[in-house]
This record gives C-alpha cells, structure tokens and sequence, in this order.
C-alpha cells in the first residue's frame, strides 16, 4: 500500500495544477496518471485562456460574458470566481516560463475569441494546451513531486453511510499497467479527480481515446451526483475520418462553410444571416447537420470548409498548423481544396458535482477540470474558458485537499433541503435494472464504521477479485464490441439533435449494453501492458457515464445552449433554471434537481435570449 | 516498472532495399511543390482494398509469445486511414491483446511513435496510403520492448530530468500585482521550434551516438535545454550552467551531425541545429572542454 497526503488522479492540467498547489500548502502529494503526464489530453487543446488582463477590461466583464454564454445556467459564484482568478494564474504560468506569444513590447499577446466582448484570450500560438501541459508538468518535476505514471485508477475507496453526505473516501486503488499488480494508494487528506472528458461515449469525438469519463463513474458510483450531462458541445468542424479538431480559428480568419451544391449555407438556407459562419458553436453544428440530412452533405456525410481564398501567406502565417492537420489526418491539402468537416463531439460541460472548493459531498473527495461541474460553462463553453478552468479550480482543489481554508462555499453539494426531487418523468427502462456487477460501488459492508486501511484493503481486494474474473473468463463478448455499440447509439440518438424518442432509444441500448458487460472478458491472458484489460474497465466506466448523458437529455425537456430537443424549442426559464443532478443510489440512478445561482457579488444575472 | 524485459531479436531496420527505396521518391514529390494532392492517385487504388501490415510482437510473459515474431493482418482501406487508424482496426477486430500506446490520434500526445517501414514516424501522422505494402511495424528501436509496440521509456525520461526541465528565473516579479516578464516577440520565435517538442522519443531511438552511449543527453533533452538556455527570460547565470550541464562529457559534444533527429522529428524541430548552436555557445562562454 502507498500512503500520502493528498492522492491526485489523471495529471493533465487541472491535475498538475492542483498537486503543485497542494505541494505549495505543504502536503506530501502523489499523482497517479494512467498515462505520463505529458500525454493527457490537455496537449490538444489549441485556442487559448481567457484572463482579464489588460486596462479597459476587468474580471466582471469577462464573468458576464461567461454567464450569457452559458446560456443561464452557469453559477455565479463559481463563474465570478473564474474570472477573478484567471488573470493570476495566467501570470504565474508566465512566471513558470510558458511561451505565450508576445506583443512588441514583450507583453502576452491577447485576441478576441468568440463570445468575448473583450479580447481577453491569451494564447501560445494555436498549441496553448501543449504549452500549458508541458509548462506545469515542467513544475511537477522541479518540486520533486511523485508521479505514478501508467498506473490505472479502477476505483475509489469511500465508506458506505446511507447518505453520500456522509461518506468519506480514504483513497484509491489503481493497477500498474506495465506489471498488471494491483495497490492501494491511502490519501491522508484527500483524493482529487482529475480526470478529463468522457468524449469517448461518442464514436466521433475531438477527444483523445484515453478520455473515458473514468473519474465521472468512480464518483458517481461512490454517491457524488453527476451534473448537468446533457450539455454536451459539439464542435462543428472536425475531420470526418478521425474528429481531429480545426480550430475555430479557420473561421475566425475568414473560412468559409459550403455544401454540395456550393452554397454558402450559413447565410443562403438562413441558419445565421447576421454572423455566418461565425455564429456560436451549437449553431454552426446544426446547420451543417441540417444540410446534410436534407440531403445537400458531402458524400451524405459533410460539409466543405474552404480557406483556399485566404491565400497562402495569410494561411502559414496564421493557419500552418490547420494545413498539417488535414494534410496528415485527411490526406488533403488545404491549399488546393476544401477541407471536410463535420460537428464532433468535443467537450462535456456537465461533470462531477462540486462547490468552488473544489470539492463534492462526499468527504475528502474532490474534483477539477473537465471532468467536474462547477459550474462554469452551464448550457455551453465558450471558447477559451477551459484552460482558466483547469488552473483556477484545479488550484483550488489541491489547497483545500491540502487542509488550507478557503473559506465556506457558496455552492451546495449533494443531496439537501434546497434540491427538487424528480417525480414525473416515465424512464424508458427502470433504472438499474440491468445493473448488476457493472455498479461498482462503495467499498465498506453494512455501514460498519472501519479504519482507512480497512477500507483500502477491502477495495482492493474487490478490485482483484473482479480482474481475476475478467481474466479467468474463457469467452463471451469483448470490450470493443459493447464500446462501439454504445458509442454508435449515442450519436445515433444523443447528438447535436435530439428526440425524445431517440433518447428512449438510446437508454435502451445503454441497458443493453450494461446487459451485455455482464459476459465480458480479456482475452491477453498477460499481466504486462494489458491494455484490452484495462479498456475493458474503462468501458464500464462509459456506460455509467453515457446513461447519465442520456438521462439528462431524456429529462430536460427544453432547449437550451447545446441541448436541442425537437419536441421544445424553447428555452423555458420558468421550469428549467435548474441543474440535472444523477445520483448512484443503491445500484440505480436517481434524479433530482439544484437551482441555478444568478446572484453574483455585485449584480444578479438577468437571463436574456441570445441571437446570432 | 516491468523488471522481465527482454532483447528481442528483430531491432534492425528492415533490410529490403526496395523498401527504401520507396521512401525517397514520396520525399521528392513532398518538397517540390505540393500543390496536388499526392495521395489521391494510391487512395484511389486502395478504394475497397485491404492494407497488409506485418506487427512486430513479444510478450515476455506469454509462451507463445516470448519468441519476438510478426503477425499479419489484413485490415479494410478507408479513405484518410492512418497506420494508428491500422493497427487499431486489427486489435478491435481480430486480436485484442495486440498491445501499444495511443491517446490524441492527433500528433500532439507522442504516445504512438514506431518504426514504420524502416522509419520512427507517430502511427497517427502517417498515411497509410504513402506507404510501401506490406506496412511493416515496430517498435523504436534502441529502446527495450515491453510488449508488442510498447518501449520503456524510462530512459527517455531520466534524459529528460537531466538537464533540469524547468524555468529558473532569478527574480519572479510581483504575481499579485499581474507584473510580467517581459520576452520579445523575436526571442518568443527563436525558442518557438524547440518548445514544440511532445517527448514521442523518435529523435533518441534514431540516434546512432544514443544508441551506443546510454550516458548520452540525447537530442530530445538537448533541445528541451536549447528552449530554456535561448530564452532570455532566464538570466545569464543560469544559462551558464546550463551549459554546464550540456557541455560535460555525454553532452552536446557527443553529437556527430547525422541529422537523424532532425529528418525524423514529427514536429520539425531542427534538432541538429540546436545541439550546434549550443556547441558554439559553449565555445563562446570560454567553458572548457570535458
């Protein structure tokens, strides 16, 4: 068993940002990453961080922008607070040496970026993720903090009171992919998720194969409630073949959206007369979605985006990285011909539930990054806000995992007075039913009140006993089989558009799915690099994740930022300033609801409608 | 860490020359111009075809497996696919205990470098219409096999640490006060090539000089140095021993010019250039040589 103060899962950004923090506040701090730290998924982002830095802008701007963006359904205080702290972290990066890109007096340079009423995003060249990454893990080495790089998180090791409110999580227990030994890592203070996206429940998504929503369903399962999982952003312009991303940047410079016949579409079908191609992302994403299902798509699949006409020079000055990028992943040359894209799934703004702490209701356990809700980005992200958020609330996770007070939250957590029981929707399925083994869980019997160490060795011992079970199996279905059919069913019925049927449909696949899980094996009899073992688990881990996706879309009968329902084409503010909260309730999700706080420190956010 | 490892046999780059010879005239046709699109001809070809490839595999735990050979798989042609896109295919579809690293598919994670037709390229940034069938793939030579296309890259990291990765300012301005160090665009740009670098490991597993000395940096770590001894921000005594650091026996002195860091490097960082501009920094800092 490995002891430490503070145990940190996954070392992207939000990670590494919050095992410097804890290390800064004194604690002997581990992370435990089932990839090198070098390799998270951070590394892809492009765009930039959105920091109020410069006279004429300031903190409330940027929270205001933030919260219109999220349609309404941002908190305040977590919002306020981002943009309070952003211009800080921003510098201190500076401080630790990130490239930023530089103005002609040495200064950062800043650009506007959709959303923005300020050009507020500070950015290194269009691989400020890689920078970012690299810059923090560069801090990770200079304080000598302990990394357990390949060592895979199976779960957490939490104790079992009836309510989550209750329930304290004492560590983790991960296996060492490069040997297959299973351990347990006892946290003194605490456990930070920091995990990343869950994109790999769609089969089309910008996200890196590793992000399969891990830390979501080790908390969930543990009783932390998952919020708001039907916003999810689809980006309109990735690669067909593979979802790499091309930036919005193409557009920013004048790219243009064309389908099959050649028509601009943006503005010739009416999808955005005032800003084209430049209107928001969950707009973009369902005109080309429209055009190609009424049959004006590319090989009935995408659209063209051309930035031919921007000339050469214009291109590699600005653009280099787009011609690589369609070059190596399309084999086309964005010089000579429109590139295909088409929307892909790329960022969850719903996660684990946490206060601006950092933390959930359950005790010493925590959450920063994507794979959290704050929450900041509510129905939909604007561009540039992801990487304040990994710095601001993953340093704020690691201090207070670290024992510092900051101080009581402002957002609640967890089951409580102020929270709205879900009574009146009809779920296709009885929830959990299918449940059986794929639900994990927490790791102490009948409340029985054991030490820390206990608990660790019993969570242990569980996740040995389910390895060898997978192992000893001769056959049955593989992972990838059951993988591909759910991913297939969510972006068949939980994409861009969505029914209510569809969304039935797709829970039932879920079920199915879950169904399934239960022949399972691994067929690599080895112990040394398993990865179709450790895929395998991952992929439970997309079905817990994939069900509360579609179970906040089948609830949330409005449309709102990213969630379009056919059957609501409004936003409703009277029923639905609220959060989607599902919560793992003894082997069954259960459904509640948390009001959204508009009140800030100075204003209360007006809802107002948004227009392109 | 994995302590049963073992040399396997096959390590060298493939022998057929014809193979080789395929490499060059693609080169060719990539710096002269560029303006068609040069796949289209071989994409269409392959339209309904499958892809042989051959895979390098050993598991040192497995009987079958303990004796390094390669698998064949055939695997359905899709328009853009990759050799990742591949080798992905035949682990879902035919063998699940076929075993590498992968995470991004888009060239910034550097978990999936591996020697591809005789060349370290990332499986994810290659096309597996510009190469030669059968594809032939391994893993990074001069790096101890773990399994199938997984390396140790322990040692790539332990270089890595070597030369202190990390900013050392002399003076941290105020954070609170959000005062900045100030760096000139110029500067920015001449460390920009050196700051691209993912850690994929293709340079050091190319490197004839890494590859016979185990002490050596190598010229992933070289450059990780370059971008922080180049960087004005740090100030001149921590760029002198820096190049303390950099000039001691299995440093940059090492270096022959092969530039077979710089032809493989995915991100272009010329690598070799680097190590010599440090050279000549050294020289110029009067540090004597080891």
């Amino acid at each position: 068993m490995y002891e430490h103060d503070v145990i940190v899962v996954g070392a992207g950004g939000a990670g590494l940002r919050a095992a410097i923090a804890a290390n800064e506040a004194g604690a002997d701090v581990a992370m435990v990453s089932k990839l090198h730290p070098v390799r998270s998924h951070t590394g892809a982002a492009e765009g930039g961080i959105n920091a109020a830095l410069q006279e004429g802008d300031d903190w409330e701007l940027h929270a205001y922008d933030t919260m219109k963006g999220s349609d309404y359904l941002g908190d305040a205080p977590a919002v306020e607070t981002l943009a309070q702290d952003a211009p800080e972290e921003t510098i201190n990066l500076e401080h630790w040496g990130m490239p930023f890109s530089r103005e002609d007096d040495g200064r950062v340079s800043q650009r506007p970026f959709g959303g923005l009423s300020y050009p507020r995003t500070t950015y290194a060249g269009a691989e400020t993720g890689h920078h970012l990454l690299h810059t923090m893990y560069e801090q990770v080495v200079k304080r000598g903090i302990q990394v357990y790089d390949e060592w895979y998180v199976m779960d957490l090791a939490t104790t079992d009171e009836s309510d989550p409110n209750d329930r304290e999580c004492h560590g983790v227990v991960a296996y060492d992919v490069q040997s297959g030994n299973i351990e347990g890592f006892k946290a003194n203070q605490g456990v930070v998720l920091a995990t990343g996206g869950p994109g790999q429940a769609f089969d089309h998504t910008t996200n890196a194969v590793s992000c399969t929503g891990d830390g979501h369903a080790m908390a969930y399962r543990a009783g932390a409630p998952i919020e708001d999982m039907e916003f999810i952003q689809f980006h309109p312009t990735s690669l067909p073949s593979t979802g790499v991303l091309i930036s919005e940047g193409v557009r920013g410079e004048g790219g243009i959206l064309y389908n099959n016949e050649g028509e601009r579409f943006m503005f010739e079908h009416g999808y955005a007369n005032n800003s084209g191609e430049l209107a928001s992302r969950d707009v973009v994403a369902r005109a080309e979605l429209t055009e190609v299902n009424e049959g004006r798509g590319v090989e009935d699949e995408y659209v063209h985006l051309d930035m031919r006409h921007l000339g050469e020079e214009r291109i590699m000055d600005r653009l280099e990285n787009i011609l690589h990028l369609a070059e190596d992943f399309e084999g086309v040359d964005g010089l000579v011909e429109p590139m295909p894209v088409k929307p892909g799934q790329h960022y969850a703004m719903g996660g684990i539930e946490v206060d601006e702490n950092g933390q959930t209701c359950v005790n010493g356990l925590y959450a920063a990054g994507e794979c959290a809700c704050v929450s900041v980005h509510g129905g939909n992200r604007l561009g540039g806000n992801a990487l304040p958020e990994l710095i601001v609330f993953g340093k704020r996770a690691g201090r207070h995992a670290a024992g510092e007070d900051l101080g009581d939250p402002e957002i609640r957590t967890g089951y409580g007075d102020d929270v709205e029981d879900e009574t009146e929707t009809e779920l296709p399925v009885a929830p959990g039913e299918a449940g059986l083994d794929t639900s994990g869980g927490v790791a102490a019997d009948g409340g029985v009140t054991a030490d820390a160490e206990g608990i660790l060795e019993r969570t242990v011992e569980t996740a040995r006993e389910r390895v060898d079970r997978l192992m000893d199996k001769d056959d049955g279905v593989q992972h990838a089989e059951i993988r591909a059919k759910l991913q297939k069913a969510m972006t068949d019925y939980v994409n861009v558009f969505r029914t209510e049927e569809g969304v039935k449909k797709a829970l039932e696949i879920i079920r199915e799915c879950r169904q399934e899980y239960q022949d399972v094996y691994v067929d690599d009899p080895s112990k040394t690099f398993n990865t179709d073992l450790q895929q395998t688990i991952e992929t439970r881990n997309l079905i817990d994740v994939a069900e509360t996706i579609a179970l906040g879309a089948l609830v949330r009968n409005e449309f709102r930022g990213a969630h379009w329902r056919q059957e609501n084409q409004i936003r409703d503010d009277e029923n639905w300033l609220k959060h989607t909260l599902i919560s793992w309730d003894e082997g069954e999700p259960s459904i509640f609801y948390r009001p959204v706080i508009l009140e800030g420190e100075n204003k209360t956010y007006e809802p107002k409608e948004r227009s392109y | 860490m994995s302590t049963q490892q073992a040399e396997p046999e096959s390590q060298e780059a493939p022998e057929d020359p014809e193979m080789k010879g395929a490499e060059s005239p693609a080169a060719e046709e990539q710096k002269g111009g560029g303006m068609v699109d040069k796949h289209a001809e071989k994409r269409a070809e392959l339209e309904g075809e499958t892809v042989h490839i051959k895979v390098f595999r050993y598991d040192p735990e497995i009987e079958g497996k303990q004796e390094p050979r390669f698998d064949d798989f055939h695997v359905p042609f899709e328009k853009g696919m990759t050799v990742l896109d591949a080798v992905m295919y035949a682990r879902d579809e035919y063998d699940s205990s076929l075993t590498f690293r992968h995470s991004c598919r888009q060239a910034v994670c550097g978990s999936d470098a591996f020697f591809v037709n005789g060349k370290q390229r990332l499986g994810c940034k290659t096309q597996i219409s510009e190469l030669e069938q059968p594809v032939r793939i391994e893993p990074l030579p001069h790096q101890e096999v773990v399994k199938d296309l997984v390396v140790d890259m322990d040692h790539f990291y332990d270089q890595m640490h070597t030369v202190e990765p990390y900013f050392q300012d002399e003076d941290t301005p105020d954070t609170d006060a959000l005062e900045e160090q100030r760096q000139s665009p110029e500067n920015r740009e001449k460390i920009k090539m050196s700051s691209r670098c993912i850690w994929c490991g293709a340079c050091m597993s190319s490197c004839n000089i890494a590859a016979g000395d185990n002490e050596y940096l190598g010229p992933a770590a070289i450059n990780k140095a370059y971008k922080f001894a180049m960087d004005d921000r740090e100030g001149e005594e921590i760029k002198e021993h820096r190049l303390r650091i950099l000039e001691q026996e299995h440093g940059v002195w090492r270096c022959q010019t092969q530039f077979s860091c710089t032809e493989v490097c995915p991100k272009d960082i010329p690598l070799t250039e680097h190590i010599q501009e440090l050279k000549r920094e050294a020289v110029k800092k009067n540090l004597k040589f080891w």
